[in-house]
């Protein structure tokens, strides 16, 4: 038998330590992993974290595309992470970034073909306002009800998946689109579409507002006093009552932000990379911004740098897959390697392990 | 897979490519897929990586091939599509409807390359081509022997999404086993999943419930074959893209198989020898795209000699599956006597034939 004994004092080093010793000791296993499935494993690993960003070849079309892919990730993880330090669990991020995507798109292809400078204002609006109502059910169920936020939350994923579906078949289908599902190309719509700031860099509007997001968040939790109530709920949910913190109205705010952001990551893609709704349109940045979230330490900062590293495996993942020939299950195994290893690291700088026996020995 | 056909269809590949040199030839090429599930899916993805890889019997050293799996339809696709571009792949096939927006924006970035959109209509760029295959004519097999086959009169069908591919597969299942059976009566139940066994599973069993007893899916897992095996014979379905030679003598009675492997031989045949074209393709059972798996013992002699019958009238081009008189759902007037059904039609498919209960879900 072992037995978890909580550190009195984790070390300070290790809180920061952790996640750059999690991401060696991914290296390290996933490069077994390459082995045994009879690649280099340094090259497997140079061509996931070194090519997208140096090799002469990719770089200067994967390094935008780092941009492109955080964005979206940095944003909705920012809004978890507010939640996540309060004990507020919205693991339906995904369902609000759809809805968000369908809402922001839905008043785009309203105004189709006017053009006009508002309707790009009025989209994020829309798409802020889809994923904020989707994240209030949950909000309301539990702050009415006393329901879970986790499983109200992740099952509205997929009803909002279908939701998708029939939207991409019915309401918003293109007219001109010979009967196949799918919206019009927001990217072909000048007044809609969320193209490119600067050529040539990938940045969007979506990544602006993430930079915006994590300043944001960073003033927030520094500065605001909704910061401290949301650290103190966490930390000590007791506490926080005694000093006049409303559970109920932390839970709705915390939900509201995270599901608005998620939302706005849904408009931004939909509107921008993607460019139509479409029944698959959703890829799962709603779930692996947990993982950002987590790997950031629940801080802006830490979310910025743990945004861009996933979105690094991601691409560096895919070049790897088509030059290596190495299964996608390879990748996605190795991404979740490192969400394991940061949780295993974590948990063995906040817990000692003691073996009782041994123990009983000493004395 | 039919070794035959790969050496026949590559010959004439290479036979046509002799007529007007379109293109320089090319010494090597590296050929790039795209493909939207894993490739041990056992039905779509799988299917075209045996394509790909019949691509490398075909021409050995002088092809390269590159793959990946798993890549989502959307903002995704368009990056891997660039990162293979920028690797220095000459021709690159993107095997799922969902990549059309992606591939035509990549393909207006990379002129030289050759883009091949499989099941898609937009061809942007002069360097864009699309082929499809007309999987309607295997369902016209299926419907005849579904409609001979079941006892209970009823029949289904595991449908994936609303699109005009799957509801001319539907509309040509039920319109030849009303032909056979005129009393049957089709159920639909829609999964919005093209892979998803615990779905198809879950469709299958509500349809087993209900009394049907011939499924037919356009779902790629084996999940349905496997819950009608647990029914000891009463249930009988089809294999679906793939032979799904598992389940044979029953409940696998049949099966359309995707044979993409001629296509992709022909192709970069064509680029290798100087006499690639844009096209937009469209072949059948005819052109060796579509394959009727064997039709196994479970079915009567004489059922399966009508079904063969009508494989070979449609090979022949004797047959369309979509001929007069047909009549909509609602009763409008379709298809005159005698009349045949054009592809542009068929490609916008939106309704169900007179007969079909139910509607298609907007």
């Amino acid at each position: 038998m072992l037995i978890l004994e909580r550190r009195p004092t984790p070390s300070r080093f290790w809180a920061w330590g952790t996640p750059f010793l999690a991401v060696i000791l991914t290296m390290i296993a996933g490069g077994l992993m390459f082995a045994i499935l009879g690649k280099d494993p340094f090259e497997a690993i140079r061509t996931i974290f070194w090519d997208p960003l140096f090799n002469a070849q990719f770089a200067a079309y994967s390094r935008p595309q780092l941009l492109v892919k955080a964005g979206p990730l940095i944003l909705i993880a920012i809004g978890l992470s507010l939640g996540f330090r309060a004990g507020i669990w919205n693991i339906g991020a995904e369902g609000q970034y759809i809805m968000g995507a369908i809402f922001g798109a839905g008043v785009g292809l309203a105004f189709y073909p006017m053009e006009a400078w508002f309707i790009f204002p009025l989209m994020v609006i829309a798409g802020a306002f889809g994923g904020l109502i989707w994240a209030m059910i949950p909000a309301i169920l539990k702050t009415r009800f006393r329901t879970n936020e986790i499983l109200v939350s992740l099952l509205l994923v997929y009803v909002a998946e279908n939701i998708l579906a029939s939207m991409s078949l019915g309401l918003l289908r293109n007219p001109e689109g010979g009967g196949f599902p799918g919206s019009r190309n927001l990217g072909q719509y000048p007044s809609a579409a969320n193209h490119e700031l600067i050529a040539g860099t990938g940045m969007h509007w979506g990544v602006v507002a993430a930079f915006i997001a994590v300043i944001a968040a960073y003033i927030l939790l520094q500065r605001h006093i909704l910061g401290f109530q949301i650290k103190l709920a966490g930390q000590a949910p007791r506490a926080a009552r005694f000093a006049g913190v409303s559970p109920d109205r932390l839970v709705v705010l915390c939900m509201g932000i995270s599901g608005a952001l998620a939302g706005l990551a849904g408009l931004f893609e939909v509107a921008g990379p993607a460019g139509q709704i479409s029944i698959d349109f959703n890829s799962g940045y709603g779930f692996t911004a947990i993982i950002v979230a987590f790997l950031g330490r629940l801080n802006p900062v830490g979310i910025l740098l743990a945004g861009l590293l996933m979105a690094l495996t991601y691409i560096g993942g895919e070049l790897a897959q088509f030059m290596l020939g190495l299964p996608s299950a390879a990748i996605q195994a190795f991404q979740g390697m490192l969400l394991f290893f940061l949780l295993a690291v974590d948990l063995l700088s906040n817990y000692r392990i003691r073996v009782p026996m041994l123990m009983k020995e000493a004395r | 897979m039919n070794r035959r056909t790969l050496l026949a269809s590559a010959a004439l590949g290479l036979g046509l490519s002799f007529g007007g040199a379109a293109e320089a030839q090319m010494d090597k090429v590296k050929a790039c897929f795209v493909y939207v599930g894993p490739i041990g899916d056992g039905g779509w993805t799988y299917q075209h990586d045996q394509g790909r890889l019949q691509l490398i019997e075909a021409f050995g050293d002088k092809v390269e091939t590159a793959y990946q799996e798993s890549v989502p339809e959307g903002a995704d696709a368009e990056r891997v599509l660039t990162q293979m571009a920028l690797s220095g792949c000459n021709i690159i096939f993107t095997t799922s409807f969902g990549y059309m927006d992606a591939t035509n924006a990549v393909a207006a970035k990379f002129p030289d390359v050759k883009f091949e959109h499989a099941t898609g209509y937009k061809r942007d760029h002069p360097n864009v081509s699309t082929y499809n295959a007309r999987f309607y004519e295997g369902r016209a097999v299926q419907g005849t022997i579904a409609g001979r086959m079941t006892k209970s009169g009823k029949i289904g069908y595991i449908a994936s999404f609303p699109i005009p591919e799957v509801i001319m597969g539907i509309n040509s299942y039920y319109v030849h086993a009303r032909k056979v059976n005129p009393d049957v009566e089709l159920s639909v139940i829609w999964a919005y999943t093209w892979f998803d066994p615990a779905k198809e599973a879950d469709a299958a069993k509500a349809m087993i419930e209900q009394g049907v007893d011939v499924i037919a899916s356009h779902t790629d897992s084996t999940a349905p074959l496997a819950e009608a095996a647990k029914t000891n014979g009463a249930v009988i379905g089809f294999g679906q893209a793939s032979d799904m030679a598992e389940y044979k003598p029953s409940p696998r009675v049949s099966s359309i198989i995707d044979n993409w492997g001629p296509w992709y031989v022909k192709r970069v045949g064509a680029l290798l020898d100087g006499s690639y074209e844009q096209v937009d393709a469209w072949e059948g059972i005819a052109g060796g795209e579509v394959l009727i798996g064997e039709i196994t013992d479970a079915v009567p002699a004489e059922v399966k000699a009508e079904a063969e019958a009508m494989r070979d009238a449609i090979a022949a081009g004797t047959y369309h599956p979509f001929t007069g008189p047909l009549n909509k759902q609602d009763g409008s007037a379709w298809l005159g006597e005698g009349e045949v059904a054009d592809d542009g039609t068929l490609l916008g498919m939106n309704f169900y034939v007179e007969g079909i209960s139910g509607e298609i879900p907007q």
